[in-house]
């Protein structure tokens, strides 16, 4: 379960200061197990929002909960292992450039400890989901956007977290692609991973209707 | 290419390419030689002013003259009946030529003096009143006193070692400054991959822990390189200071094997320590 109490979110101002608030007001919650858009013109705060949610950024205001545990600035020692449960598509994918694919996906494995042995079939398991069967030893920059993306979604989902965030994942996949990545979505929501994806494609969320919040401005204008 | 790709896959931060191989060692190499040189100076240093201080203690020799020299039982009488006097023992014949060795080399039919080392109740005793006892008793037979001077090299001997030590803290205090500076430039150049690391979970110790591996490894290496060289440099130092130290010719032993050996674990765990500390404190600003 993801909820948000009153939760603001303000950034450094480059004088050193905080900035006005990119998130206010948030009170929400979405339940174990669901599957919900984050909707939003560009700027709105949708990655502000997704970054408050996967535990790269503390809110300045308000109580969040992830996974049932209350997030608090004071008790940082508690938040990796709490984020090893977290999958998360970035935007920007944020792969490491000088890893291949193979171990770009294999990184949260081994950073939680998996045996080399062990998480092998996991890896090249997840590759074939995404459809990268044999491009297991390339270097991102030799795959493309799409390929680059795809590896981050293996990247998100090998560890079955629980909770799984995804920023705009289609935005370098054509529509075949992208509609291959909500089945795949959606099939990890089947399995009772708590998902949540920003996007502003409305023809994605019609194809694949579920609940929504929507963002304006950094507060919440409708949910459900 | 199996291996190489596991080998880059246990290194995630790519810190083998961001923390250069050749210029860390190379400084911590480069310190690790002055540090050995500090340490030697101050050994050096030490064993002199032990081997002075106790000369100090000694500080009045009494020689008879050959002819007289069957009068030692009576001067040494003579002199423990003074009130000046502490201690007066007669120099062994062996413990002459071991003295005499550095200026006379080794002459086994050589006369040797009769000789007898006094230790005044007080460094700052007056000698002149055992002087006239002593030649009244037994002509020819001479006192002097080297007290003020043997005292005097002590301390200087004393100051060089402090200035060692000076040294030493001096170079440790640069090298936790390089290394530092080395970690920050590591994590500059690595920023993305530690956020990226950061946000799937890995934990400060985690991150840190690479950082601090691979730099104690780099300044163990270098301080390594550094000893090695130390060894030759030392050798030549100590064949060159040996007369001075009143000893043999024996560099290889005179060497201080044990600060050289302990050079590279130091350094290393210095180079850790100083990684672990710029890292974390780097890392206060990601929640
Ligand atoms: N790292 C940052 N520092 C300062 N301001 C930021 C930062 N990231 C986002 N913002 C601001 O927060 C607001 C929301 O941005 P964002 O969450 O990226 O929106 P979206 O993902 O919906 O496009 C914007 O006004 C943006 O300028
Ligand atoms: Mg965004």
């Amino acid at each position: 379960m993801v909820r948000f109490t009153e939760v603001g979110l303000r950034y450094p101002s480059p004088d050193g200061g905080l900035g006005p608030e990119a998130l206010s007001d948030l009170s929400f919650t979405l339940p174990d197990g669901s599957f919900t858009w984050l909707l939003g013109a560009s700027g709105a705060g949708k990655s502000s929002l997704l970054r408050l949610m996967h535990l790269a950024q503390l809110p300045t205001r308000g109580k969040l909960e992830v996974l049932g545990q209350q997030v608090r600035a004071d008790r940082r020692a508690a938040l990796p292992a709490l984020r090893r449960q977290i999958g998360v598509v970035f935007q920007d994918f944020r792969l490491l450039p000088y890893l291949s694919a193979f171990d770009n996906v294999a990184l949260p494995l081994r950073l939680a400890g998996r045996s080399e042995g062990s998480l092998r079939p996991d890896v090249t398991e997840m590759l074939r989901w995404v459809g990268l069967q044999g491009r297991e030893m390339s270097l991102p920059q030799q795959l493309s956007g799409g390929e680059q993306q795809r590896v981050a979604i293996a990247r998100a989902v090998v560890t079955r977290p629980a909770l799984l965030v995804a920023d705009e994942p289609t935005g370098n996949l054509d529509s075949h692609q992208a509609r291959r990545l909500l089945a795949l979505l959606t099939q990890m929501n089947r399995l009772g991973t708590t998902v949540v994806v920003a996007t502003h494609s409305e023809d994605l969320v019609a194809q694949f209707p579920s609940a929504s919040l929507r963002l304006e401005a950094g507060r919440v204008v409708h949910h459900g | 290419m199996a291996e190489r790709r596991i080998r880059r896959a246990r290194d995630p931060l790519g810190l083998k390419r961001a923390l250069s191989d050749k210029l860390l060692p190379g400084l911590v190499a480069a310190m690790a030689l002055l540090a050995a040189l500090a340490l030697a100076g101050s050994r050096g240093a030490e064993a002199l002013k032990n081997r002075w201080q106790h000369g100090a203690a000694a500080a009045v020799t009494v020689q008879l003259p050959p002819e007289q020299s069957g009068r030692m039982d009576e001067a040494l009488a003579l002199m423990r009946a003074r009130p000046e006097v502490a201690v007066a023992e007669p120099v062994s014949p062996d413990r002459m030529r071991e003295l005499l060795r550095p200026w006379l080399g080794e002459v086994p039919a050589l006369p040797l003096p009769s000789v007898l080392e006094l230790r005044l109740k007080n460094i700052n005793l007056d000698p002149a009143p055992v002087q006239r006892a002593l030649s009244e008793a037994i002509p020819g037979a001479e006192v002097e006193a080297h007290g003020i001077w043997v005292a005097r090299l002590a301390a200087l001997a004393r100051s060089v070692q402090g200035v060692a030590l000076a040294v030493l803290a001096l170079v440790i205090g640069v090298a936790v400054a390089v290394v530092a500076v080395a970690t920050r430039a590591g994590v500059a150049s690595r920023r993305q991959a530690i956020e990226i690391l950061h946000d799937l979970g890995a934990t400060q110790s985690d991150i840190a822990g690479r950082f601090a591996r691979r730099i104690g490894l780099l300044a163990a290496g270098g301080a390594l390189a550094g000893a090695a060289i130390a060894v030759p440099a030392l050798a030549a130092l100590s064949g060159l200071a040996a007369p001075l130290s009143g000893g043999v010719v024996q560099p290889w032993s005179a060497l201080p094997w044990l600060d050289l050996a302990l050079l590279p674990p130091v350094a290393g765990l210095i180079g850790w320590a100083t990684a672990q500390f710029s890292v974390r404190r780097w890392l206060r600003r990601l929640p």
